[in-house]
């Protein structure tokens, strides 16, 4: 089941550059987020924060607390746990090119030391059946290479990899911008699905993809959460004129 | 300043809905005072706006329709043409509800006069256009506060509708031999509370838009509330 995120006075810095100022946010558990806001905002900066990739950068640095469920990911966890328990989503599907199907569901737990194969096939079956793809794949589980899917199928087969180590949260950066209507429409199916089992926090471009199928909205502008509430409110009459200009077009 | 035509688009949707405001205020005013002078050629012009108004009321559900599919409006903008197509509908009701009160005055015209019935028409009719041009006036202005000043008028012309209803049963019942006209200056007052409550939607349509807040059906619900407290 998903976590609620509770982030407090989150700033973020990429060297002098101070890209999230003062973030106070709680994210619902088992609900879809979503972020908007124009390019460079700091939306994706802000969901890197949540599973500590940020810090990946060596010239990134973040002060504020987030506690995912009761841990806060700063201090209670190392990275690689953390990671385990708040699975990620690219804009551009990211398959292991050289893998099986079955090999890129399995290779987070392989990572951690899961053998036991009777349970890791029933786990690499459940999770391609969560993330819609099982029907699509099941035939070439070990013939195939993740590269030989479409793109469409490629990003539910990493979202399936994200789901094999059970996490709670899963963050998904722009998950359809590279795909075509159709696979769009069944990543956002997909969300739709998740969402009553992970916390899901999905950043994207396409406003009336937040409105379909988030609960929540935020808008980020400048490194600042200048609002955030249901997406209803957000997208039919937000309390900020900035939000209304930009989701009316009138900057960004 | 980005989407520029879609800007445009927008100010033009709002131009043809003032011209559509024009023709159905103009045809309301008209068919009052050809209740008021007992004019047959106003009866006609009224009878020939209608048909600007009906095609004009096509025309702009299409351009609102149009940019609800190719422009996917948010927020104010959606609230806009939103609005823009509920108030359509009620002007173009306006319109029907001038044609209905024109086709009583020719129906008078063909009885004999009847000495004064005790409805006062013209009190009703200047409300309920009062109203009408309140209600376009918030609309141009954007201005919810003026809108809110219409809703308030309603209930009067409500109440004088009831009293024209019960005066004018209680005329059918006692004098049969004038209850055709009667007939006509009750389907007339009719016709003007139902202009009212165009207003009455179309002053709630423009307060939805510049606020985002729905107050329709607000009184009967404040009511409901009240008798349900009442009861306990």
């Amino acid at each position: 089941m998903g976590v609620g995120i509770e982030v407090t006075n989150l700033n973020a810095w990429y060297g002098t550059n101070h890209t999230l100022q003062d973030i106070n946010l709680n994210i619902p558990a088992n609900h879809a987020t979503a972020l908007i806001g124009p390019s460079g905002c700091g939306k994706s900066t802000f969901v890197r924060c949540l599973n500590r990739m940020h810090e990946t950068n060596p010239i990134a640095r973040v002060t504020g607390t987030v506690r995912i469920g009761e841990i806060d990911i700063y201090n209670d966890a190392k990275p690689v746990e953390i990671r385990r328990r708040v699975g990620m989503v690219f804009q551009r599907p990211n398959p292991f090119p050289t893998m099986s199907i079955y090999d890129n569901v399995a290779s987070g737990l392989k990572l951690n030391g899961f053998s036991n194969r009777r349970a890791l096939d029933e786990i690499v079956e459940r999770s391609l059946k969560n993330s819609a793809l099982w029907d699509e794949v099941k035939e070439d589980l070990k013939s195939k290479s993740g590269a030989s899917l479409s793109g469409g199928q490629q990003q539910r087969l990493c979202i399936a990899r994200a789901l094999a180590v059970d996490p709670e949260v899963l963050l998904m950066d722009e998950p359809a911008s590279a795909l075509d209507p159709v696979s769009t429409s069944k990543i956002e199916d997909l969300i739709f699905q998740l969402k009553s089992q992970y916390t899901i926090v999905i950043v994207t471009h396409n406003m009336q993809q937040a409105a379909r199928v988030a609960e929540k909205t935020g808008f980020f502008l400048n490194g600042r959460m200048v609002e955030f509430d249901s997406t209803h409110k957000i997208f039919t009459n937000p309390s900020d004129k900035r939000t209304e200009d930009y989701i009316t077009g009138r900057f960004g | 300043m980005t989407r520029i035509r879609f800007q445009q688009s927008l100010d033009q949707l709002k131009e043809n809905l003032l011209v559509m405001a024009g023709l159905a205020e103009q045809a309301i005013q008209r068919a009052i005072e050809a209740y008021r002078v007992r004019d047959l050629s106003i009866c006609d012009l009224v009878s020939r706006s209608e048909v600007a108004i009906n095609r004009l009321e096509r025309d702009i559900d299409q351009s609102a329709l149009d940019l609800l599919a190719m422009e996917q409006p948010m927020a104010i903008d959606l609230r806009f043409i939103l609005s823009v197509i509920k108030i359509n509908a009620d002007l173009e009701r306006v319109g029907d509800s001038a044609k209905s009160i024109s086709e009583r005055v020719r129906n008078m015209e063909q009885m004999a006069a009847v000495p004064d019935l005790p409805v006062d028409i013209p009190r009703m009719a200047t409300l309920s256009a009062e109203m009408v041009r309140k209600s376009l006036q918030s609309f141009i202005e954007a201005d919810p506060e003026l809108a809110r000043a219409v809703l308030m008028m309603d209930d009067a012309v409500d109440t004088m509708n009831r009293a024209a209803y019960k005066a004018l049963t209680k005329v059918m019942e006692e004098q049969g031999h004038i209850a055709p006209q009667a007939l006509n200056a009750l389907m007339i007052c009719r016709a003007l509370e139902r202009v009212a409550d165009h207003a009455t939607n179309i002053a709630e349509d423009v307060i939805f838009w510049i606020e985002g807040s729905d107050v329709r059906h607000h009184k009967s619900m404040m009511a409901q509330k009240k008798a349900a407290e009442a009861a306990g």
